[in-house]
């Protein structure tokens, strides 16, 4: 092949890489972007049962009941509005009641089935989704700074 | 007293990097021979003045100086010595003194082996590490003293996160930053070539030891984090696609293409602008990295506003030191054509296929990490992107990569047969074809695309010894021949085969991992038998224990097989005393098969406790895999052809010339 032949094939391959790359790209952004809702989210928005999106917010004290089979009930609530969660599994180590929680899952007939269940690396950790739903149904307490995140 | 020397030898060192930038890029500039001579000794001072305040703070934490702010907040007197030792880098200000130790240290070895560097380079190089050393110790003199003083000194500290008390994670940091940090000799080695508007093969070869010892380390600084994570975090999973582990991907990325992009730089004389391109992306990633894990950023973009200084002068750190290089970059960089041409069809065409394919993945990976925080920061909503994005977008883009590192290794330079090549994989091919088969016959038909993986890892690991026979003619008469060569193969020779077959290794450990994994989670009374992939999990018993400075409570698996006693798992579920924050202790069994993996939960009230039990399959293999590569790492350092640095075929130019010297003031 010509020095000019060889460019325009390494060109012409690059190309055709890229788009391959920036399809990919976008199709799996449309089908995996995961989406925030607080439990005021969940009451106001329609979010269809095959949706998977996040909740967050406060474990409601008193609300964990161990079910049988190693389920886990909940209740998580922004302050204005909750909602029950279900979980199997294994809490993470730094779940507790009273405490900012994310989890992922489904939300359906009201319930939202968690698949996972997240509280980060350190027991002062506030998720920034939780403080600004708190925030946002305007019953936040904590200073002005915002989340109380290391 | 000793906290007080360390923080005066640390704003010493400030001050020698200062002199060793100055004279580094104004000595070669003005052809100042007086000033380029103090720029090694500097750098070599200034090694020992991090050293010894790293030390002076270690002390602190050996010592339990509690009058230190940072120990109390970090440490406490009931610790196990590892980990008060691992306390000095389990905190913001003293990882970011690490990342400076390590920083000055390279520049150090840089002074220190660059014997036959050019001067004039060795001088700009080290100007441009010094250069990032005022930024960085600046930074923590003036945001994270890691000596600030508390008064009254408490009577004992609040202790390390029990999560971070852990041999695994004591070491992550120190391999994981000697990585990061290491970029920034290459990232020195772009730079002060675009400076001076030169680069050759000798160039080329300078770079790639130091690119290969940051690879290494950040290979295994990885592997130890997702090691970690899998023991540790009790979900038995070992890569999360969380932001902070990409924040460490990325910079592998670009490193291994860096890696590759100078081979042909060097071997023929060709992608120089690609390759100082790379150096730039990688050490920007690296910083990426830090400025993500040390700002909060990750955790809450509103950690800005509770400490707005640090998070700030990182991006601030960060948007200078690359922006300056781009612009550096953007000015020299259309000089730097290569002379040789090459066919798509060549080992250089096959490298830079793959090249293009690792920075795509990484720009991927790059994309969904920062897509969440620019939403935010627009207020357009909270999103997170998760493994799902990643796993579609990553995994179809190393799959030609990973069938290009089989073909690419037995192709010539310049003008390789692509169809030869093809030919002499039949037997590379058929194997890699049986193994998919075989996985997708008898162990799972619902799976085609795991099996394609496991295939993917029998074709790279067979090409890869293929090779390595037909370099050292296995295959020909003469055995006495074979083994000469063998043992007359160069050391990069033998890294590139242990890479390239250790990752073999680790890809079959990863696919099989996650596609065939068997988990069971349920509550379990004493006495219980659950059966997980043919291994029967019964649990004796749960008491609790005193540990150092922890209690825990620990339960007793009996593993048997067909009514043979196999192992005991004993997971713990901890409390640390002084945090009162609980961590889980999987307990791992590994065999060459897979891991036994049980980890115990809390009590449910009722005399059972919750527990999950798992078979890992293959997971050793990725452990493995990860420890070959860094030995192929180790083994290509020590090739004599590094430290006998061949002198640069052309003559060297007059170094006081005004057009390189116009660099410096960049």
């Amino acid at each position: 092949m010509k020095p000019k032949h060889q460019r325009l094939a390494f060109i012409s391959l690059g190309f055709l890489l890229l788009a391959g790359a920036v399809a990919l790209v976008l199709t799996a952004f449309q089908e995996n972007l995961v989406f925030f809702h607080s439990p005021t989210d969940l009451k106001t928005k329609v979010v269809k049962p095959e949706q998977r999106l996040r909740i967050g917010g406060l474990v409601v004290q008193g609300s964990v009941k161990n079910m049988a089979d190693a389920n886990i009930r909940f209740t998580v609530t922004d302050l204005a509005n909750s909602v029950q969660v279900n979980f199997r599994g294994i809490l993470p180590d730094l779940f507790r009641e009273g405490q900012g929680i994310v989890a992922e899952g489904y939300f359906r007939n009201g319930v939202f089935q968690a698949t996972d269940v997240l509280a980060k690396h350190d027991e002062t950790y506030m998720p920034a989704e939780v403080a600004d739903a708190i925030k946002k149904a305007g019953q936040w307490k904590g200073g002005p700074g915002g989340a109380n995140a290391k | 007293m000793i906290s007080e020397l360390g923080h005066f030898a640390l704003i010493m060192a400030l001050g020698v990097a200062a002199v060793q930038a100055f004279t580094g890029l104004a000595g070669p500039w003005r052809g100042n021979e007086n000033w380029s001579a103090i720029v090694a000794p500097a750098a070599l001072l200034q090694a020992v003045l991090v050293s010894l305040s790293f030390a002076a703070l270690t002390h602190a934490f050996v010592t339990s100086d509690f009058s230190l702010a940072i120990v109390a907040n970090n440490s406490h007197t009931l610790k196990p010595m590892l980990y008060k030792v691992s306390g000095v880098w389990g905190n913001h200000e003293g990882s970011m003194l690490m990342w400076a130790l390590i920083l000055a240290l390279y520049g150090g070895a840089v002074a220190f082996f660059g014997g036959n560097l050019r001067p004039s380079l060795k001088a700009r190089v080290l100007a441009v590490q010094a250069l990032i050393g005022i930024g960085i110790l600046a930074f923590i003199l003036f945001t994270s003293n890691p000596f600030a003083r508390l008064s009254p000194a408490p009577f004992d500290g609040s202790g390390l996160n029990p999560l971070l008390q852990d041999p695994g994670l004591a070491f992550h940091p120190p391999l994981l930053y000697l990585g990061y940090v290491g970029l920034s000799t290459t990232f020195s080695f772009a730079a002060a070539a675009l400076i001076e508007g030169r680069i050759d093969a000798a160039w080329a070869r300078w770079v790639r030891p130091w690119t290969l010892a940051a690879w290494g380390f950040l290979t295994g600084g990885i592997a130890l984090g997702s090691w970690w994570a899998y023991y540790e975090l009790g979900w038995g999973g070992w890569w999360f696609w969380d932001p902070v582990e990409n924040a460490s991907f990325m910079p592998w990325l670009a490193a291994t293409a860096l890696l590759h992009s100078a081979i042909v730089s060097e071997k023929r004389d060709a992608l120089k602008a690609w390759t100082v391109f790379l150096a730039i992306i990688a050490f920007a990633l690296s910083l990426l990295g830090t400025f993500l894990v040390r700002s909060g950023v990750l955790t809450s973009v509103h950690a800005f506003a509770s400490d707005p200084s640090r998070g700030v002068f990182i991006l601030a750190f960060l948007v200078v030191t690359v922006g300056a290089a781009f612009a550096l970059f953007a000015w020299r960089g259309p000089n730097l054509t290569g002379r040789g041409t090459f066919d798509p069809i060549s080992r250089e065409g096959g490298l830079v296929i793959n090249n293009f394919l690792l920075t795509v993945a990484a720009a991927s990976v790059l994309l969904g990490t920062l897509y969440p925080m620019f939403l935010d920061v627009l207020d357009l909503g909270k999103v997170s992107v998760g493994a799902p994005y990643f796993n579609t977008v990553f995994i179809p883009m190393m799959i030609p990569a990973i069938i290009l590192m089989g073909v690419a290794p037995l192709m010539q330079w310049k003008r390789g047969d692509g169809a030869k090549a093809v030919a002499r994989l039949k037997f590379v091919f058929m194997i890699a074809a049986a193994v998919g088969f075989g996985f997708w016959l008898f162990l799972d038909r619902a799976s085609a695309l795991a099996s394609f993986g496991m295939a993917l890892a029998a074709w790279l690991l067979a090409a890869t010894l293929y090779e390595f026979a037909s370099r050292v003619r296995l295959f020909e008469p003469g055995l006495a021949d074979t083994w000469r060569r063998i043992r007359h193969q160069p050391r990069a020779s033998w890294g590139m085969t242990l890479a390239h077959g250790g990752l073999a290794i680790a890809v079959a450990g990863m696919t099989a991992s996650s596609a065939w994994r068997s988990e069971s989670i349920q509550v379990m009374h004493p006495g219980d038998t659950v059966t997980v992939s043919g291994y029967e999990f019964t649990l004796k018993g749960a008491e609790t224990i005193q540990g150092p400075n922890y209690q825990a409570l620990q339960g007793r698996f009996e593993v048997n097989q067909g009514g043979r006693l196999l192992y005991t798992l004993v997971p713990e579920k901890r409390t640390y005393l002084v945090s009162r924050q609980p961590t889980t202790e999987a307990a791992i069994q590994p065999t060459f098969l897979g891991d036994l993996y049980a980890v115990i939960g809390d009590a449910d009230g009722k005399g059972g406790y919750v527990t999950r039990l798992y078979f890992n399959p293959l997971v050793p293999w990725m452990w493995t895999g990860a420890l070959i590569m860094v030995l192929g790492a180790g083994i290509s350092l020590t090739d004599r052809r590094y430290r006998i640095g061949a002198p640069s075929k052309r003559p060297a130019r007059q170094e006081a010339e005004p057009e390189a010297g116009a660099g410096a003031k960049a």
